[in-house]
């Protein structure tokens, strides 16, 4: 019998198949946040059930905490302290770990998880939180559920899946330079679209994944569930093991030679059963930016707002709302469309490669004096990190606010957000409407995109302004 | 949790393609970690316009601000219904709201999930199928209800043309029974801890203790 990636994890997991068609896997780890996992744990409370294993539970501070320096339990969200007081009270209940404000590990939890060795290759990892599905770059099982569920996860150590049907998509050729893997996955939202993936779990692989670094790699499964897919999954190397040594919750010594040694089994057989395989030639890919309210709204810089015909019944209606929510026409060119905001962190481009990238773009250069330019690191020590490098300086004489991490403004909850009717230009992984502020417009990009709009002050294609 | 046997309401439809959870349920409206009292601010940015200004009033144009569509309990959307974000809140909203059912292509897996373990019923159908219940209610909304009987997974819609679904059945006694996934699962828990006796000899480095 041939097995993929994805067989090989969830069978090892597997502890009984019901007769109503569900397996009930084993649950390796659950990272909870404030805004979500407050409402798991206080359902526990209110239920009277309590936390099955908490050494395998951890809890950050992310969603709604200020990234304002000097930040405090008070948040610019209204009602945020309470999230923040509940979280904590019932962490510390429940006997989580968690990484609380200024504590040195707190950050985003899908930046904290790979970055202290709680997510593994071969593990299976559940937060309440969507994209969750990013820790498939280091070979995990992951995937975000709704409170209901992390409470089952929590009190069980279970959870109930319907196995999804299996997608590959293979990555061919070799990436132009100034191109990434966020130019990547919104290249195959914007061809298969943001339903793509319903219904799959997609393994991504060939020669392009095998050469993106893991923070590249998280950054290309992180928008899985933008196309859609139960999960995003990608075959462990020694790039993974390499980063994950001595990482503080990763095994050591003898458990870590066991480890590795598992972890070397985990990839696909050949042969293997695929539902669905797509191709992508990567010598095609150029910078890719969105123009409308769907990541599925995306085209090449070089490219125009498509038009309106193209699109049939529901879509047509939907297409013509997000042009008008957008301010724009069909056949608009997305390069040099003014913006007023840059946006560089979240789950999906925050970490330290991401930063660098973004540093060598604005380096001895300034952002143009119509837009404000963010820069929210991923974790804390992501923060310190580029610190050290030095590249806090660089964003700050650039001219862009160097924050505190947080998930900040990758979505707006009802305390800091862009204004309306203006344009940003994000780094994050979601233009729905109202994402990022009411009536405010969002286009996804790389960070190297961002990076050179922001100087710029209109969308603008990185490999143009050379670095300096 | 809440029981679903069959029901028969008012469905308006809200054909867009892609509606996510943002759409459903806007962040800034989780102000507490409560799971009630949401129901006012379902579709928030679409039913109100002006919102959180003193001019903040209901947009006419939404379709579950119509006074044919008073009282909606079943919503007809486009593919890919409540993607995005797996806030429980977008479900908890609805339910609050007295959203009952929701027809759709296709759905968001988390979201399909949340409405499950809420009592709020997601039935896949055909994407033309829900354009000729939209048809068909839209004549009269009041009037032209739709019946939905899940025992025999069925939506009933005009002149008794009867529309079958398939749903996992695991999923359609929870439902049928109101059975709490908790609950059930925490029966099975000597299978648990035999898997982990045996799993914990094969990948030792998994547990933390």
């Amino acid at each position: 019998m041939k097995y993929t990636l994805f067989d090989k994890v969830w069978n090892d997991h597997l502890i009984t198949q019901q007769d109503d068609g569900a397996d009930l896997l084993y649950i390796d780890r659950i990272f909870l946040h404030e805004r979500t996992g407050s409402a798991a744990l206080a359902s526990i409370e209110e239920n009277e059930r309590s936390i099955k294993n908490s050494s395998h539970v951890f809890c950050t501070m992310d969603h709604i905490v200020d990234t304002f320096p000097g930040r405090t339990d008070q948040t610019t969200m209204p009602g945020g302290s309470e999230f923040i007081r509940v979280t904590r009270d019932l962490s510390l209940k429940g006997n989580i770990t968690l990484f609380d404000l200024g504590d040195e590990r707190q950050g985003i939890s899908h930046v904290v998880s790979p970055e202290q060795g709680i997510a593994l290759p071969g593990c299976t990892i559940i937060c309440p939180d969507s994209h969750t599905c990013t820790l498939g770059g280091l070979g995990a099982l992951a995937t975000g559920v709704g409170s209901s569920e992390c409470e089952h996860a929590l009190v069980t150590e279970t959870l109930r899946f319907t196995k999804p049907k299996q997608m590959r998509v293979v990555f061919n050729g070799q990436l132009n330079s100034g191109v990434s893997a966020k130019d990547m996955i919104l290249n195959l939202i914007a061809k298969y679209s943001a339903a793509g993936g319903s219904g799959y779990a997609v393994e991504f692989s060939g020669p392009v994944v095998e050469a993106l670094s893991v923070e590249a790699r998280l950054t290309l499964c992180n928008m899985a569930v933008e196309f859609s897919a139960f999960t995003g999954i990608i075959a462990p190397d020694h790039k993974v093991f390499d980063y994950l040594k001595d990482r503080p919750y990763a095994p050591s010594g003898e458990s870590w030679i066991q480890a590795k040694e598992y972890w070397s089994t985990l990839s696909t057989d050949d042969g293997a059963h695929f539902d669905q395989e797509i191709e992508i030639d990567c010598t095609n890919v150029s910078p890719t930016v969105t123009w409308g309210t769907s990541p599925q709204h995306a085209i090449p810089i070089d490219g125009q707002v498509p038009a309106l015909m193209s699109e049939d019944g529901d879509a047509r209606r939907s297409m013509k709302q997000s042009l008008a929510y957008m301010g724009l026409e069909s056949g608009q060119s997305i390069e040099g469309l003014p913006i007023q905001a840059a946006f560089i962190g979240s789950c999906t481009n925050s970490r330290l490669s991401d930063l660098r990238i973004a540093a060598a773009i604005l380096r001895g250069r300034k952002v143009s004096s119509a837009v404000r330019a963010i820069c929210v690191p991923g974790s804390t020590q992501v923060k310190q990190a580029a610190e050290k490098e030095g590249l806090d300086q660089i964003f700050i004489n650039a001219g862009f606010e160097w924050r505190e991490s947080g998930c900040s403004m990758c979505f707006y909850a009802g305390g800091e957000g862009f204004v309306s009717g203006e344009r940003v230009i994000t780094s994050t992984n979601r233009n729905f409407e109202g994402r990022q502020g009411p009536g405010c417009r969002s286009h996804l990009a790389s960070p190297a995109t961002v990076a050179a709009s922001a100087i710029n002050g209109a969308i603008t294609d990185s490999r143009k302004m050379g670095i300096v | 949790m809440r029981r679903f046997v069959t029901h028969r309401g008012i469905a308006a439809p809200l054909l867009k393609i892609n509606i996510d959870t943002d759409a459903i349920m806007p962040s800034r409206e989780m102000k507490t970690v409560a799971k009630t009292g949401l129901g006012k601010s379902l579709f928030a940015s679409w039913r109100f316009s002006d919102i959180g200004t003193d001019k903040e009033k209901l947009n006419p144009e939404f379709v579950l601000n119509q006074a044919e569509y008073h009282c909606t309990s079943i919503l007809l959307t486009g593919r890919n219904m409540g993607c995005g974000s797996s806030r429980e809140f977008a479900v908890w909203a609805l339910v609050d709201f007295g959203i009952q059912a929701i027809i759709a292509p296709s759905f968001g897996a988390i979201f399909f999930t949340n409405c499950i373990r809420n009592g709020l019923l997601p039935i896949v159908l055909d994407e033309q199928v829900i354009a000729s219940l939209a048809e068909y209610v839209a004549l009269d909304p009041q009037i032209n209800q739709l019946d939905i009987d899940l025992k025999n997974c069925q939506v009933t819609g005009s002149a008794g043309t009867v529309y079958p679904f398939e749903l996992q059945s695991g999923f359609q006694i929870m439902l049928l029974e109101g059975l709490d996934a908790i609950d059930i699962t925490k029966k099975l828990d000597k299978k648990i801890d035999a898997f982990k006796t045996t799993d914990i000899h094969k990948r030792p480095w998994a547990y933390l203790n």
